[in-house]
């Protein structure tokens, strides 16, 4: 066997290893937004609870705690797997660039660390622990998932601007891991990241309980349910827009052929207006809105900011354009309408101190929650998408990244089949958490 | 010590932890799976349950330590295991999903046919899992993991004696280890009977794996010489340890002191685990790829280095108060 291992790995080995990253990630990805989003919310419900004897936030802190047992368990054991993966998958990457980007992942670990033994101990010491110190064994949680998410994609943010090592003959030499580390990407993708991940939790729990109040259930308790994700999200939301917005003009000056892509701009030029919605057929966008000068003064706050096109970039360099101009187009959408709903809340609540009467308010509130994983979803589409061919960029290939051995497909599918599985068993549990009566989760409930 | 002999003694100090508290873990997925129907096997599920509930999340997180230190500081090594192993690797990937997620899953659902689906699929991915790890080991320690990547079999890379002989110990000494911990929860919680059963077990699982090693070490003289010659010359001392700690928790167990059967126990499988890094040592891949020329920039080891012992500074701590938390009574 192993003389027919020599050849690089066919395309469809290729293609099933992209795909099954990408489920794998794309997956767990949730599941870490809200292993960073649900402590901070669910520890800020016990406080209150405890501040002002309000037995209703004692109740949400104790349903929000199981809830998050149930997903941290699920995300630690998904982002196990893509640890795997990493040599499993990519053994050209890490054989080559492994040492570059360890540290942020020896950090990671640490970090998560910290956030299971806090978590072990938040989850399962309700009564062995004086209720004040409870609330505080929350907090490491809470700093240690925003830590994860740190590190974790300042790792991903130097694939997209590597530095930080010299190349001699293909070889790796003088590796400065720091600098790697804090590579000119990674502020605003990572703040990106976090405070997206804030968004998917505060929506994604308010809107099980918008639900809950379409169906009349309009009690303190619903009501609090509400608040306090969806206010944490809602003031969340433009400062995730602001940040978007930088991590986007920085393309134009740092990664152009990605931000080419987003626009599906063939030719570089000034005066370059930008597209909005359309899609990229016969080698040009089509049926897009287009606002004249829009993506030059975006760049470069003049019309007459040159924005480089796909045509600087040789063809075998270019990446597909459709997901990661449809990927983007729904991100900043699905942002904009998050930013009118928060908006339609804050005037409502400034001027009687209530929520919106509109009932549509409450149905495009119950919805805010998958919207908001499908802009997290598609943003990642747009930066990993739009990073290809390279996986490391302008250094080393996807292709060249892939483990050469034959077979992959199986793996593909094997993971698919418990993916499917697993998502099934997922949504069931947490269903039934949903409408089962809660106490506080103890290690000797069963 | 150079920097990169640190990180290799502290990596291992990570699989062996993994084994050993990770390891109790899989191990009491194992008795779950033996612990008969609902009804009888009702209360050994339930002090499995509560004894795996609060550690297991932190436990397993030295999965990912070793993995991360592995491929930060001995890069081409880990490629090359990571890309040959692929195989058993995915299935321990998929088992250690279907094991977290589905222990979760039992916790929080009510209903019988659920509890016994989920715990099945807790109990014989608990089993399968520290099998397939254990055929990455036998791999790596008989030398068929060439540097390259998926440069050796696909297939006998981890199919062959000494992977299968690892695989069975793996699920021997998790069972063992298991067995002898939950005696003692038993004990503590006042539940004489099952500290009985778990006793029983923990005698017969100690035979059982006592034999398979004792049988293992034939195979590895046909199979594995080299690994064979450097347990018998270099690594023998921590090989008698790991007999005599083993005799040692069988003579404890039989007088029910089981405090003190943990660390025997515990170091009974943890010698097993240096015995063979000093029989390989300085290989990291055997025949000829040693620590030196697969350390990553010396930089790199020096950073990682420096992390690794900043973050045992905050960790070590907050491992022990969640140890000490749960193995007190609930305060009343």
């Amino acid at each position: 066997m192993p003389h027919l291992l020599a050849a690089a790995a066919t395309p469809a080995d290729l293609f099933a290893a992209r795909e099954q990253m990408a489920l794998s990630l794309g997956w767990h990805i949730i599941l870490a937004c809200f292993g960073v989003g649900m402590p901070a919310l669910t520890v800020f419900a016990e406080w209150r609870g405890l501040r002002t004897g309000n037995d209703d936030y004692i109740r949400l802190a104790h349903r929000w705690a199981k809830v998050m047992g149930v997903l941290f368990a699920v995300g630690a054991v998904s982002g196990t797997i893509l640890s795997f993966e990493m040599g499993v998958l990519w053994p050209g990457l890490m054989s080559v660039y492994g040492q570059v980007i360890g540290l942020p992942f020896a950090l990671e670990g640490f970090a998560f660390f910290i956030e299971a033994v806090f978590l072990g101990i938040y989850l399962y010491a309700w009564d062995r622990l004086p209720p004040r110190r409870h609330v505080l064994t929350g907090l490491p949680v809470c700093v240690a998932g925003v830590a994860s998410a740190f590190f974790v994609v300042s790792a991903n943010s130097w694939m997209n601007q590597p530095r930080g090592f010299d190349l001699v003959n293909g070889t790796v030499t003088r590796v400065r891991p720091w600098a790697a580390m804090f590579n000119p990407a990674m502020p605003m993708e990572t703040l990106h990241m976090i405070l997206a991940a804030f968004m998917v939790a505060g929506f994604g729990v308010a809107s099980v309980y918008a639900a809950g109040m379409l169906r009349g259930r309009r009690d303190r308790y619903h009501r609090l349910g509400f608040l306090v994700p969806f206010v944490t999200a809602a003031v969340v939301t433009p400062f995730q827009i602001v940040v978007g917005d930088s991590l986007a003009r920085m393309l134009a000056s740092h990664q152009p052929p990605k931000l080419a892509a987003i626009e599906g701009l063939n030719h570089t030029g000034s005066h370059v207006p930008i597209s909005v919605g359309g899609v990229y057929l016969d080698g040009r966008m089509r049926y897009a809105l287009r606002v004249p000068d829009g993506l030059s003064l975006l760049v470069g706050y003049r019309p007459g900011t040159v924005v480089q096109g796909l045509d600087d970039v040789p063809p075998a360099d270019r990446p597909p354009i459709n997901p990661v101009h449809l990927g983007f187009q729904s991100m900043v959408a699905i942002g904009f309408g998050l930013l009118v709903l928060g908006a339609w809340f804050a005037l409502s609540w400034w001027r009687r101190r209530d929520l919106p009467r509109s009932r549509w308010f409450l149905r495009f509130a119950a919805v805010a929650g998958i919207a908001s994983v499908v802009a997290l979803e598609m943003g990642w589409v747009t930066t990993e998408v739009g990073r290809q061919p390279w996986i490391v960029w302008r250094h080393q290939r996807t292709a060249d990244a892939v483990n050469p051995a034959p077979g992959l497909w199986a793996g593909l599918v094997a993971v698919l089949l418990v993916y499917v599985v697993l998502t099934v068993a997922t949504v069931y549990v947490l269903n039934r958490l949903r409408t089962g009566p809660v106490g506080a989760p103890q290690e000797a409930e069963s | 010590m150079t920097a990169a002999q640190w990180l290799l003694v502290l990596g291992w100090a990570g699989v062996t932890l993994y084994a050993l508290l990770g390891g109790a873990d899989f191990g009491g997925g194992f008795w779950d799976m033996l612990a008969g129907d609902a009804r009888r096997g009702h209360s050994q599920r339930r002090l499995i349950e509560s004894s795996i509930g609060p550690v297991w999340e932190a436990n397993h997180v030295w999965l990912i330590f070793v993995i991360v230190l592995f491929w930060t500081c001995f890069p081409t090594v880990f490629a090359a295991v990571a890309s040959t192993l692929y195989i058993p690797l995915t299935l321990v990937a998929l088992g250690i999903i279907a094991r977290g997620a589905a222990f979760a899953f039992r916790k929080a659902s009510t209903e019988l046919w659920q509890q016994r689906l989920f715990g099945g699929g807790f109990a014989l991915s608990s089993v399968l899992t520290p099998f397939f790890l254990g055929t990455v080991a036998g791999g790596v320690a008989s030398g068929r993991v060439p540097p390259g990547l998926a440069a050796g079999d696909l297939l006998t890379s981890w199919w062959n004696p000494t992977s299968v002989l690892a695989g069975l110990l793996a699920i021997g000494s998790t069972a063992y280890l298991a067995a002898v911990f939950l005696t003692g929860d038993a004990r503590r919680s006042g539940e004489a009977g099952l500290a009985e059963a778990f006793r029983r077990r923990a005698l017969v699982t100690a035979a059982v794996t006592g034999a398979i090693m004792l049988g293992g070490i034939l195979i590895l003289r046909d199979d594995a010489p080299r690994l064979y010659s450097g347990l018998t010359g270099r690594a023998l001392p921590v090989v008698v340890i790991s007999a005599v700690a083993g005799l040692a928790s069988l003579a404890l167990l039989i007088t029910r002191r089981y405090a003190l059967t943990r660390v025997t126990a515990a170091l009974a499988v943890a010698a097993v685990l240096w015995g063979w890094a000093l029989a390989q040592y300085p290989m990291l891949l055997p025949p000829d790829v040693t620590i030196e020329r697969a350390a990553a920039s010396p930089s790199v080891l020096h950073a990682t280095l420096g992390v690794v012992i900043a973050g045992m500074i905050v960790l070590v701590p907050s491992l022990l108060w969640l140890y000490s938390l749960f193995q007190r009574p609930v305060p009343r």
